[in-house]
């Protein structure tokens, strides 16, 4: 069984945690991992640095135009992590746009993941037609899970389709919004997340965007397995470094 | 070979939607609807009077007499640039507006480069009376003021985009963002052949319009409908594809493509998309793009700000890649002579995007009896100060 798998097979509210590979310096990567997992963080997303992240707000594209100016590259990401499962044993997914994976190769790209350790892969722009089409042998050859996202304007008809195609967890964005959106989070999304809780799906669910704080990641996770907390992190990696990595997921986990 | 594109969106190997899943409704909206809505009687009936009544259509066929007899063959220049608005943009944001108004939208987005193609939709949104929002690079808002101030004028909001180069992709970043945040009452006005299924196929046949007139036209002065060829600048393509559309499956007419070279194609400040670039995925379309080895996009450079776009549309890669079209790239100088050239010889002043193609007769030579369509998509008013600058006048 694959390690996300194992993972969501308990009942704890599961916490991730998104970084930009290469940011804030290009060496931190396997530092920043040993942190997360030794303050208790139950999964990692490693952001592949893109220099066109449509999805994203203002915090992550300047971590990505940081880490590609500070040269990390997919080839280099990939070199970092050569020894990551020596120290590291939480789940790891790698998470990124569709282009510098083509330009990779995609089997050659699934095939290093798979070799480092990696357990999955979100890939935004990546429809789930061509996926299915195209990718979706490779990616099950080397055991790698494609993580899809959901977003409120999603149909239920098209919610089911991608449960189908999933294998670990669904992504489930909280809001209309790129990443690191000050939107509200209100009633409106509680609704949303008891609404797509309630349709039985196979695959568990964990938010993204917009997760902040102890109160979001409470709030985010009531109906859900987890949350992932993307642009708040970064925010804090630019003002206090690693250092304040233990005390940051302290407070998202505090009661 | 069929080259326009097949029911799945691609183009050849180039095109799809590749799309975060947030765009998805939003596409796929559009994707459902636009060959319906565009194949309503009501629909074609208030977009030709448009055309005709505020667009100014059809645009001449003109035959440049004294342009022909220095390049020894017969020239036409279909003069898009005596559109409203000054160029060709404007055929697209007329379609694309009432395309918004039939699926319920009531707020307009568009990224802009040099700003034609933001004036042309900031003066359909003031027509049709709904709020427009163009985003537009930092760095273009200051090299491009004036456009800036015209689409104020015309009610429009511009908001610079402040991420990456701060440029036309940047532009286009910010606009799918906007997209993304904005699902419901929100219609995005791309402006060229690029972008996710549908938009390359339902700008092209918006175009579709320059080439259905140039078959009347050119029946009436010579007898028959076909060039001998077609040419056209390239930048994402919206001209050009209008330019080609009715020809795209007639082998008999042969399709010149123009691309930017800059300063020269291996100066490293160039956009010839189709020497440069290598497969990818750009806007949410798979095509040529210029990258590096790593797959990230990177910036291009061409005195016209127009043709300053680090991809080209799918229809225009499978055309390059077929070997269907011809491509040749002209650099800042050769377009700023040939640009002057018109003004002396015919009394034209164009864009500077549209000089690229007219610079191609210096080295492309063509028979005396062959009939060769220029596609002049724009007007030079707005490149006035790049004139000025070039040539010290």
């Amino acid at each position: 069984m694959n390690r996300i798998q194992n993972k969501l097979l308990g009942n704890k509210k599961l916490l991730s945690i998104y970084f930009t590979a290469g940011f804030p310096k290009v060496d931190d990567t396997v530092e920043i991992l040993q942190q997360l997992e030794k303050n208790g963080v139950d999964m990692v997303e490693i952001g592949l640095p893109f220099s066109d992240p449509l999805a994203d707000g203002p915090t992550i594209q300047a971590s990505s135009q940081t880490a590609l100016k500070n040269g990390m590259t997919t080839q280099l990401l990939f070199q970092q992590l050569k020894d990551i499962r020596k120290t590291v044993s939480i789940p790891l997914i790698l998470m990124g746009y569709f282009n510098p994976v083509l330009q990779f190769g995609v089997e050659n790209f699934c095939q290093k993941c798979a070799e480092v350790g990696l357990d999955g892969v979100i890939l935004p722009d990546l429809p789930l037609a061509e996926y299915e089409e195209h990718y979706a042998e490779i990616f099950k050859k080397y055991g790698l899970l494609n993580i899809f996202l959901i977003t409120p304007q999603t149909s239920e008809e098209r919610i089911k389709r991608i449960d189908t195609a999933s294998d670990g967890f669904i992504y489930l964005v909280s809001s209309a919004s790129v990443t690191g959106s000050s939107k509200k989070f209100g009633e409106e999304q509680t609704r949303y997340f008891q609404k797509v809780a309630s349709l039985s799906l196979a695959n568990k669910l964990i938010v993204g965007f917009g997760i902040n704080n102890a109160k979001t990641f409470r709030q985010a996770t009531k109906d859900t397995s987890g949350a992932i907390i993307g642009s708040a992190f970064i925010k804090e990696l630019s003002e206090n470094g690693i250092g304040g990595i233990a005390a940051f997921i302290k407070s998202i986990r505090e009661v | 070979m069929n080259y326009n594109v097949n029911e799945k969106g691609y183009y050849g190997e180039f095109g799809g939607a590749y799309i975060p899943e947030m765009l998805y409704p939003n596409v796929e909206e559009l994707r459902q609807n636009y060959l319906k809505i565009m194949g309503e009687d009501s629909f074609q009936k208030e977009f030709r009077q448009l055309l005709k009544d505020y667009v100014g259509r059809p645009t001449p066929l003109y035959f440049a007499k004294r342009f022909s007899e220095k390049y020894n063959t017969k020239v036409y220049l279909k003069r898009e640039d005596l559109c409203h608005t000054g160029a060709h943009k404007v055929n697209n944001t007329i379609g694309q507006i009432l395309m918004a108004k039939r699926l319920g939208k009531t707020r307009i987005i568009a990224e802009s480069g040099a700003g034609q193609h933001g004036v042309a939709t900031a003066t359909v949104c003031a027509l049709m009376g709904l709020e427009c929002i163009v985003f537009m690079g930092e760095i273009d808002i200051k090299r491009q003021a004036p456009n800036v101030a015209r689409m104020k004028m015309l009610g429009a909001k511009v908001v610079p985009a402040t991420s990456g180069s701060k440029t036309l992709k940047d532009a286009t970043n910010e606009a799918i963002r906007d997209w993304i945040n904005n699902p419901v009452d929100t219609h995005y006005i791309i402006g060229s052949v690029v972008g996710p299924h549908p938009y390359p196929d339902m700008v092209a046949r918006f175009q579709s319009v320059i080439s259905e007139e140039i078959k009347t036209q050119l029946k009436e002065k010579e007898g028959r409908e076909n060039p001998d060829f077609v040419v056209a600048c390239v930048g994402g393509g919206s001209n050009a594809a209008g330019a080609f559309y009715h020809y795209l499956n007639n082998p008999e007419v042969g399709i010149i493509a123009v691309e930017a070279a800059g300063k020269g194609i291996n100066s490293g400040e160039s956009a010839a998309t189709s020497a440069l670039g290598k497969v990818g995925i750009i806007h949410g379309s798979k095509t040529l793009l210029m990258q590096t080895a790593d797959g990230q996009i990177t910036e291009p450079y061409s005195i016209s700000a127009g043709l300053d776009y680090p991809g080209v549309g799918p229809m225009h890669a499978h055309l390059f890649a077929s070997g269907r079209g011809e491509f040749i790239s002209i650099t800042d100088n050769e377009a700023m002579e040939a640009g002057l050239q018109l003004c002396k010889l015919e009394g034209i002043i164009p864009a500077i995007e549209s000089s690229h193609a007219l610079a191609i007769f210096e080295n492309r030579k063509f028979k005396k009896e062959d009939v060769v369509v220029v596609n002049l998509s724009g007007r030079g008013d707005k490149d006035l100060d790049a004139y000025i600058k070039h040539f010290d006048l």
